[in-house]
């Protein structure tokens, strides 16, 4: 009874935030997109609804006209069609890579917390060595290495991904270790994994859920710039950062009109930033309401 | 402070081993050939591997056991022999002394905006607290951080190239690049900038400038962003301690207390975040130099990962793990000297 007047206070507080409601609406938004995709752009290839359809094979891209309402790219790739089922691809990887990097890093990072000793030495030391590498540079030569696929840009992500999580659970298990009625609990004679599930985690995961939101969008961002760089998403794949890529040499116009190409670049861009930026303004509304420490931080 | 120091340069060689030792753990997913890509640092050689791969294999030592394998590779890592990069045509240190300048010179220019525009705008915006300019500024920054580089990239040169006609793309413009190869221009250091004053160019240093605008506000807008919101915060909260109304209360000018109470202790923030920072530069080079054409590090990992070019990737991975490792380092040592809790904590 208590938890769920709780809940109910937190979401009121979130939607007296403007801006995290915006951010809410544009990810329904986003939701809805990626659930009617089939309806919105309906797939040439029944089995391989990721393919985008070419109309001809010319490098030229064609602006918006009837059959293709946002234009084609160069190769002819139709843009309408590449954004539609992108935001699904944009959910797949978003949603995969960030509940893979959080379940590994809560339980490597509450082992650590948990168990203490070399342990903890050993597991952070880990996560040091991780942290060493940039994320996209890292992810770039893991994918490079394993092969060009959304999957393996995704097995790159998880990979150099998971540290932050783990080092949030740790420190905030630490603090709560020693509260009293964790105490409590464990004198009452709660085992190790009963008080983990029960009476540590329940308390310690927000600050990972705020991260878990903010990491969305840059999880986006990067899995676009592998596909921007070549080494992303297989040719002709539905996927933001593919239709962005095969605008970078239509960037600029032709002399007297610099704005010829302008469809290439201005419909992926939109579509990209406001995904990221909607999960961002959540993420920092929920940060508001979840952590007053850090309101206003990032 | 010196035991805090000890301790953590101890750390150092663990962490680097951990770096070596994880990128050797990538290379055994690779193919015995490819593997021996990584080894051989004379084009001619690795021209033959498919030829007899078996012979190779034994010279380069690849059918002995792991560990052997392991411990020649990092006697070679520290050597500096990193095998031969085929995107650039030279071995792997020839190709990091050739493109290691021009990445210097970007990231160099970026500092200036990420650290001033990401400092006293952060300031700024938290002493107008909740006024026009703290919103426009929150704007601005949760913009910065949901605009990938790419995009950001491509929508400056869209503007300022293709329809206003400011900044050209590239490095140098072509009258410039001229001066540069004329016999009475001497190149230092291969910082541009750095060499056009050293020879009193100021035509050089003027387009060198030029070309630089474009490509450094890209890179530094991430940072930027980043910066701004962190100092923005830790200076709400140090305007609110009772030190800065006692400070107020004293009769001193707002000015003062800002600049010489509140803006010092609100700093010791933001200085956390600069190893993120210097990764966040890696990240970021390797895109802006790609749209940009600037031939550096950046572009070259960006070819190399295009190109399957093996020996070069894992170099420069390297070499960015080692530099992140430091710059923690120096960041680690400045907050122990500012905050006496770490270190005795």
């Amino acid at each position: 009874m208590k938890r769920r007047k709780r809940q109910y206070r937190t979401i009121k507080k979130f939607f007296r935030n403007p801006l995290g409601v915006i951010g809410l609406f544009l990810l329904v938004f986003f939701v809805v997109l990626a659930i009617l995709a089939p309806v919105l752009a309906p797939p040439a290839w029944q089995d391989e609804p990721y393919r985008i359809p070419r109309d001809g094979f010319s490098p030229t891209p064609k602006p918006p006209n009837e059959e293709h309402p946002f234009g084609t790219t160069e190769g002819q790739y139709d843009i309408y069609y590449g954004i539609i089922w992108g935001t699904r691809s944009a959910w797949v990887v978003s949603l995969i890579v960030v509940g893979c990097s959080a379940v590994i890093g809560i339980i490597l990072g509450s082992i650590a917390a948990f168990y203490g000793g070399w342990l903890d030495e050993v597991i952070m030391r880990i996560t040091d060595i991780f942290y060493a590498f940039p994320f996209l540079v890292g992810a770039m030569v893991l994918t490079t290495i394993l092969g060009r696929g959304l999957d393996n840009v995704m097995i790159a992500l998880i990979a150099l991904g998971w540290m932050g999580y783990a080092r949030l659970i740790r420190g905030d298990i630490l603090q709560i270790r020693e509260a009293e009625y964790v105490l409590a609990a464990r004198a009452a004679g709660a085992g190790s994994f009963r008080l983990l599930t029960r009476h540590i985690w329940p308390n310690a995961i927000w600050p990972v859920v705020v991260q878990g939101t903010m990491g969305m969008g840059s999880i986006v961002i990067t899995a676009a710039a592998l596909s921007f760089l070549g080494v992303g998403a297989p040719m002709g794949y539905a996927d933001w950062g593919q239709l962005i890529s095969f605008s970078r040499n239509w960037v600029i116009g032709f002399q007297g009109n610099p704005l010829a190409y302008w469809y290439v670049v201005v419909y992926p861009s939109i579509a990209i930033t406001l995904f990221c930026l909607s999960w961002n303004l959540v993420g920092d509304a929920l940060r508001d309401i979840l952590d007053p420490r850090l309101r206003g931080v990032m | 402070m010196i035991t805090f120091i000890v301790r953590r340069l101890l750390l150092i060689p663990v962490v680097v081993f951990g770096c070596i030792l994880l990128v050797f753990a990538v290379m055994q997913l690779l193919s015995p050939a490819q593997r021996l890509s990584l080894y051989i640092d004379n084009p001619n050689e690795l021209r033959q591997i498919s030829r007899n791969l078996d012979v190779m294999i034994h010279r380069y030592g690849l059918d002995r056991p792991v560990y052997e394998q392991f411990a020649s590779w990092v006697g070679q890592v520290f050597r500096g022999d990193l095998g031969w990069s085929e995107s650039a045509a030279r071995p792997v240190s020839g190709a990091f002394r050739r493109f290691f300048p021009v990445s210097a010179e970007l990231a160099l220019w970026s500092a200036l905006p990420i650290v001033m525009g990401g400092i006293l705008l952060g300031s700024a915006s938290a002493v107008r607290h909740n006024k026009l300019f703290d919103h426009a500024m929150r704007f601005f920054a949760i913009t910065g951080w949901s605009l990938p580089t790419f995009v950001a990239g491509l929508l400056a040169l869209f503007l300022f190239y293709g329809i206003l006609q400011w900044f050209p793309p590239g490095q140098i413009g072509i009258t410039a690049a001229a001066m540069m190869r004329s016999a009475d221009f001497t190149s230092y250091t291969g910082i541009i900038t750095l060499d056009a004053v050293l020879n009193w160019n100021w035509y050089v240093f003027a387009d060198a400038l030029r070309h630089l605008v474009l490509p450094v506000f890209v890179l530094s807008l991430v940072s930027w962003a980043m910066l701004l919101r962190i100092t923005r915060a830790s200076m709400l909260e140090t305007l609110r301690q009772d030190y800065v109304t006692t400070a107020r209360s004293k009769g001193l000018s707002e000015r003062v207390v800002i600049k010489k109470h509140a803006r010092r202790n609100a700093l010791i923030a933001p200085i956390t975040v600069a190893g993120i920072t210097v990764a966040f530069l890696f990240n970021g080079l390797v895109i802006t130099e790609t749209i940009f054409d600037f031939h550096g590090l950046g572009r070259w990992a960006a070819r190399a990962a295009q190109t399957f070019d093996l020996p070069a990737l894992l170099g420069y991975l390297l070499f960015n793990g080692v530099l992140i490792v430091m710059a923690n380092l120096i960041v680690d040592i400045l907050y122990a000297k500012i905050d006496p809790r770490v270190r005795l904590g």
